[in-house]
C-alpha cells in the first residue's frame, strides 16, 4: 500500500469501515435496485417518492456533517448555515431555471417567468453564465465559500466567540431572508426558483433522474464524510478541539486560532452549499423559506440528536429527526412541534452526547453501571 | 403650529362620507341650528327637487348646499338612495320607508311621522349619478355648518381638497360664524386657495401672501398649479410679480416640508425605537444580568399578547360597556405574572441545569420556544386573535405638514420609559435588586453571605420574563397577535442587547432608541426591507469596532 492509501485506510478503525461498505452498498444498490429492478406493488418495491425523500434526507446528512464540523469539533455554533445552504441551492436554482427557456409559462427563451412578470428586459449581471453546469457547480462552491470568508473573517478576527457569533450568524440569515424575499433582488421574491425541466438534459420528473441524482448525492455524502474525517483526524483537527475546549491557550501557544476557525467554518460553508446545490433538483424548488432562522436552529439539533463531534452521529440525527418529522408530520402533524421543541430540551438535559453517546456507554457497559448505581441508591 | 385631533380615517374619503352621513342624520333632529326664517327657503328649495328635469333637481341641490342647513341632509340622502317620494295629493316631498305593502312616510325637515300611504299615491324623485355626485359634495359642504366642531373640521379639509363653485360663499360664512380659532384659520386658508383663482391681482397677490406660511402639502401643490401654463401656453398666473411670490412661497413650504419630514423620521424612530426596547428590556435581564440566552424570550412577549386577548374576553363578557377601555390596565399585572410564572417555570425546570453552558442553554430554551408557540396554537387557534384598541388610546395627532402619529404609538413610547425607568429604580433601590446585583457580581460571595443564590436566579430569570409579558400587552396594540409574535422579535431584541452592550440597561436604551432611528432614516432611501439589511450589517460591522457594544463593562465582568 501507499502512503496516500495508507493514511486513507488509517482514518477509520475495522467497524467503522464495516459500517460504512455496508451502508455504501445499501445505498448505492439496494435501495436503487428494490427501486428499478422490483415491481411495483411488491412488498420489497421502494417507491420513487421515499428514494426522493432518502434524497433529502441525504442532502441533510451532508448538511448535518458541515455543522458537525465546526460545532462538534471547532466549538462554533452557527446559527446561519441555512444561508449557506439556500445559497448553494439558489445556484443550483438559477442554472435549472435557465435550462428552461422557451418551455416556460411566458415562454421567453431567455428570460426566467418571474423576470418577465416583473418586465425586466434582461437578465441582471449576476445571472450571466448560470446557463453553464460548470460555472454553476463552481458557484455553488464559491458563493457560499466567499460569504463565509467574509463574515468568518470579520467575525473570528474580533474575536466574536460563543453565543455572540451564534446571534450574529442568526442576524446574518435573517438579512439574507429579508433581501431574497424582495421581487428587485432578482431571484423569484417570496415564489423563489421553481417549475424546473431538466439538469444537464435528464428530465427531472422521470423517475430515473430522481434514483440517478439519490446515487449521486450517496456518493457526495461519502466524499463529504471522509473530507471532514481527514480534517478532524489531522494536526489541524486536534487544534480545532484545543480551541474549542480553550481558547485563550491555543493563542498564547501561538497558533492563529483566527486562520483555523475562518479555514474550518468555510469548509464548512461550501459543504453546506453543496448539500443545498444537490437538495434542490430532488425537491425542485428553492425559495427563502430555506433562509428562515428557525430552519438553521433545528438543523444545529441533528447534530445533536445524533452526538456531537463524533460526525458518524450528525448523519444519524440528520435520518432520525428528518424521519420523524416526515412520519409525525404526516400522521399528527400538530404534535411535531411539541416533538420537535421536546427534543431539543431532552437532548440538551439528558443525553448531551447523543445518540452515538448512548450507543457507546451501552457498549463499554457505562449505561448498566450508571443505572446500576442509581437502583442501589434507591436501595440504601 | 396647529394640533388638530381627528380619526385615522381622514384619507379615506368613503368611509368618512359614510359617518359624516350617519351623524349628520342624528344631528338634524336633535340640533336645529339654525333660525326661523330659513325654513321658507329650505321648503322652497325641497320642493323644487320635484323639478321635471335634472337640470332643475340640480339647481334644487345646489340651492339647499348654499343655504348652509343641516336640516335638509336627510332630504339629501334620501334623495341620493331612492328614498325621496312626492305625494301625489299635497305636491310634499316625503321621505319613504317601505313597510310591507304600505309606506311609511316621514317629512323630511322635522323627521315626523306623516302615516302611510300606497304605492299609488306616490312617486319617486329620480336622481341619477350625476345628481349623486353633487348630492355627496353638497352634503360635505353642509358638514361646515354641523355643530360638532370635529365634522366641521373634517368637513373644511373636503372643501379645500375638493372645492365646487359655490365654495368661496359658503366657506366665507362658516368662517362669519366660526368659534373655533383652529377652525377659522383653516377657513381662512380655504378661502386663500380659492381666491388663488380670483380674477381680482390684489386677492391673488394677499392669497398668495396667506399661504406662504402654511406647511401643508396639499396647499403646496394648489400653488403649485399656479406655476404651470395652460394648454395654449400662456401662464395660469399672468401676473409675472405674483408668479415670482408663488414661487417663493413654495420655495418656503418646500422647505418647512423637508423639516417635517425629517421630524416625522425622528417621530417615527423613536416610536420604533421604543417597540425594540420594550422588546429587548427583559432580555437585557435575562441575558445582561445573568447570561442567560432565551430563546424563549419572544413567546413570554407573545404569552403577555395572549394574556392580554385573555382578560379583555373576559372584560367583554363581564364588565359594563363603559369599564371595557380598562381591560388594558388590568391585562399589565395578569401579564405580568402569567409571563413570570412561566419564567419561573423554564428556569426551575430547566434552565438552571444548564449555567455556564450558553449553547446548550440556547438549544434548550429554542426548544421550550417551540413548545409555548404550539401550545397557544392548540389552545387559541394559529389565527390572528383581535385585541381592540380601547378609545382612550384610539385616534391620531397630527403635527402638522401632514405628518401624524397614532396615539397608541405615543402611549407606547411613555410606557415603555415607565417601564425603564421603574426597572432600573428596581435593581437600583430595593433589596431584591441590591441581591440580584451582588450574585452577578460574585456568586460565591454573596452565598456566603446568606444570599440563596438559587432563589435569586429563579425571581432574577421572573422578572424578565414578566417584563417582557407587559411588552406583549402594549406591543397586542400595534401588531397581531398570533402564535408566531414573538418570533419577530427574537432577533431585533438580541442584537439590541448586544449592540448596547451586555449587562448594561442605559446600553439597550441607547441601542434600542439608535437602531429605531437609523431604520427609519434608511427607509426613505433604501426601503424598508433593504433599509433593514443594511441597518443587520451595520451591526455586524460595528461589533467589529466594538465587540462588547456600545456601553461595555469594564473590568473582570466583561471578560466573561
Amino acid at each position: 500500500m501507499g502512503p496516500i492509501s495508507r493514511r486513507l485506510f488509517a482514518l477509520e478503525s475495522r467497524s467503522g469501515w464495516t459500517a460504512i461498505a455496508i451502508l455504501l452498498v445499501t445505498g448505492l444498490f439496494i435501495v436503487p435496485a428494490l427501486n428499478l429492478m422490483v415491481p411495483e406493488g411488491s412488498f420489497f418495491h421502494i417507491s420513487t417518492f421515499w428514494v426522493a425523500t432518502l434524497g433529502k434526507y441525504l442532502c441533510f446528512a451532508i448538511l448535518a456533517l458541515a455543522l458537525d464540523l465546526i460545532w462538534g469539533y471547532a466549538g462554533i455554533l452557527s446559527l446561519g448555515h441555512g444561508a449557506f445552504f439556500g445559497l448553494g441551492g439558489y445556484v443550483m436554482g438559477m442554472y435549472m431555471m435557465l435550462q428552461i427557456g422557451d418551455r416556460s409559462v411566458y415562454g421567453n427563451p431567455d428570460l426566467p417567468d418571474f423576470m418577465v412578470f416583473l418586465n425586466w428586459d434582461s437578465l441582471p449581471w449576476y445571472w450571466w453564465g448560470f446557463d453553464q453546469f460548470w460555472f454553476a457547480s463552481l458557484m455553488v462552491v464559491v458563493v457560499p465559500g466567499i460569504l463565509a470568508f467574509v463574515f468568518g473573517w470579520l467575525a473570528f478576527r474580533s474575536r466574536i466567540t460563543g453565543v455572540y457569533f451564534s446571534i450574529i450568524s442568526q442576524a446574518m440569515v435573517f438579512a439574507i431572508m429579508l433581501a431574497f424575499f424582495r421581487n428587485e433582488t432578482g431571484f423569484g421574491g417570496n415564489n423563489g426558483l421553481t417549475d424546473f425541466k431538466d439538469i444537464l438534459g435528464f428530465n427531472l420528473s422521470q423517475g430515473s433522474t430522481k434514483v440517478g441524482l439519490y446515487v449521486v448525492t450517496v456518493i457526495v455524502l461519502l466524499l463529504v464524510y471522509m473530507v471532514c474525517r481527514a480534517v478532524v483526524s489531522s494536526k489541524l483537527g486536534r487544534l480545532l478541539i484545543a480551541v474549542r475546549d480553550a481558547e485563550s491557550r491555543v493563542r498564547f501557544l501561538g497558533y492563529s486560532v483566527t486562520n483555523a476557525k475562518l479555514f474550518v467554518f468555510t469548509l464548512s460553508a461550501v459543504l453546506a452549499g453543496i448539500a443545498g446545490a444537490l437538495y434542490v433538483p430532488q425537491v425542485g424548488i428553492i425559495n427563502p423559506g430555506e433562509f428562515t432562522p428557525a430552519k438553521s436552529i433545528e438543523m444545529a439539533i441533528w447534530v445533536a440528536v445524533g452526538g456531537r463531534g463524533t460526525l458518524f452521529g450528525a448523519i444519524v440525527g440528520a435520518f432520525t429527526v428528518n424521519g420523524a418529522r416526515t412520519y409525525l408530520t404526516g400522521v399528527a402533524p400538530e404534535i411535531w412541534l411539541f416533538f420537535l421543541g421536546g427534543l431539543f430540551i431532552l437532548v440538551t438535559l439528558v443525553m448531551p452526547q447523543g445518540l452515538v453517546g448512548v450507543y457507546r456507554s451501552i457498549r463499554s457497559g457505562d449505561l448498566k453501571d450508571a443505572i446500576r448505581r442509581r437502583i442501589q441508591r434507591v436501595d440504601v | 403650529m396647529a394640533v388638530t385631533i381627528f380619526a385615522d380615517v381622514q384619507h379615506n374619503r368613503v368611509v368618512l362620507f359614510s359617518i359624516l352621513f350617519a351623524m349628520l342624520a342624528l344631528l338634524a333632529f336633535s340640533n336645529p341650528v339654525f333660525a326661523q326664517q330659513d325654513d321658507i327657503a329650505v321648503n322652497a328649495a325641497l320642493s323644487d327637487l320635484n323639478a321635471r328635469s335634472f337640470k332643475g333637481k340640480t339647481a334644487a341641490v345646489e340651492a339647499l348646499g348654499l343655504l348652509g342647513d343641516a336640516r335638509a341632509v336627510p332630504t339629501l340622502e334620501a334623495l341620493s338612495e331612492g328614498r325621496l317620494y312626492v305625494r301625489k295629493t299635497d305636491k310634499s316631498v316625503v321621505i319613504a320607508e317601505r313597510a310591507g305593502k304600505a309606506y311609511l312616510l316621514i317629512d323630511p325637515v322635522t323627521g315626523a311621522a306623516m302615516g302611510e300611504a300606497t304605492s299609488r299615491e306616490i312617486k319617486k324623485i329620480i336622481a341619477n349619478n350625476k345628481l349623486r355626485g353633487l348630492i355627496r359634495g353638497v352634503l360635505g359642504q353642509l358638514a361646515l355648518s354641523s355643530s360638532d366642531p370635529e365634522l366641521r373640521r373634517a368637513a373644511v379639509e373636503n372643501v379645500i381638497s375638493s372645492p365646487t363653485n359655490g365654495s368661496l360663499a359658503l366657506l366665507k360664512t362658516a368662517r362669519d360664524r366660526e368659534i373655533e380659532d383652529d377652525i377659522r384659520a383653516r377657513l381662512e386658508t380655504g378661502i386663500a386657495t380659492l381666491e388663488l383663482g380670483s380674477d381680482d391681482p390684489g386677492l391673488r397677490r394677499a392669497a398668495v401672501d396667506r399661504l406662504a406660511d402654511g406647511n401643508d402639502p396639499v396647499i403646496k401643490s394648489l400653488l403649485e398649479r399656479r406655476l404651470l401654463k395652460n394648454t395654449d401656453g400662456s401662464f395660469v398666473e399672468p401676473d409675472a410679480g405674483i408668479r415670482a411670490e408663488v414661487q417663493e412661497a413654495v420655495n418656503n413650504v418646500n422647505d418647512r416640508l423637508a423639516l417635517f419630514g425629517l421630524a416625522e423620521d425622528l417621530i417615527f424612530g423613536i416610536s420604533l425605537g421604543s417597540v425594540l426596547l420594550l422588546a429587548a428590556i427583559g432580555l437585557a435581564v435575562t441575558f445582561g444580568v445573568m447570561g442567560v440566552i432565551n430563546m424563549a424570550h419572544g413567546e413570554m412577549i407573545m404569552l403577555g399578547a395572549y394574556t392580554t386577548f385573555f382578560v379583555q374576553e373576559i372584560f367583554r363578557a363581564t364588565m359594563p360597556a363603559e369599564a371595557f377601555g380598562f381591560y388594558l390596565l388590568a391585562s399589565i399585572p395578569a401579564a405580568f405574572f402569567v409571563a413570570a410564572a412561566f419564567g419561573i417555570l423554564i428556569e426551575r425546570g430547566c434552565i438552571r441545569f444548564l449555567y455556564g453552558r450558553p449553547l446548550e442553554t440556547l438549544l434548550a430554551t429554542w426548544g421550550i420556544s417551540l413548545i409555548l408557540q404550539q401550545m397557544v396554537r392548540s389552545l387559541f387557534g394559529a389565527n390572528n386573535r383581535e385585541v381592540a384598541n380601547p378609545d382612550w388610546i384610539s385616534g391620531a395627532i397630527s403635527i402638522g405638514g401632514g405628518v401624524s402619529v397614532t396615539v397608541s404609538r405615543v402611549y407606547i413610547v411613555v410606557f415603555c420609559l415607565v417601564v425603564v425607568a421603574a426597572l432600573a429604580a428596581f435593581i437600583r433601590y430595593s433589596r431584591f435588586g441590591l441581591q440580584m446585583r451582588a450574585v452577578t457580581q460574585n456568586r460565591g460571595m454573596a452565598s456566603a453571605m446568606g444570599i440563596r443564590t438559587g432563589q435569586v436566579d429563579s425571581l432574577t430569570f421572573a422578572l424578565g420574563s414578566g417584563i417582557a409579558g407587559v411588552a406583549g400587552v402594549a406591543l397586542s396594540q400595534i401588531s397581531n397577535v398570533s402564535p408566531n409574535l414573538g418570533q419577530n422579535f427574537i432577533v431585533d431584541s438580541f442584537l439590541v442587547v448586544v449592540f448596547g452592550g451586555v449587562g448594561s440597561l442605559w446600553g439597550t436604551i441607547v441601542g434600542a432608541f439608535g437602531l429605531g432611528i437609523v431604520n427609519k432614516f434608511l427607509e426613505p432611501v433604501a426601503g424598508a426591507i433593504l433599509g433593514k439589511v443594511v441597518v443587520l450589517v451595520i451591526i455586524i460591522l460595528f461589533i467589529q469596532k466594538r465587540p462588547r457594544g456600545l456601553f461595555a463593562l469594564k473590568g473582570r465582568a466583561a471578560e466573561g
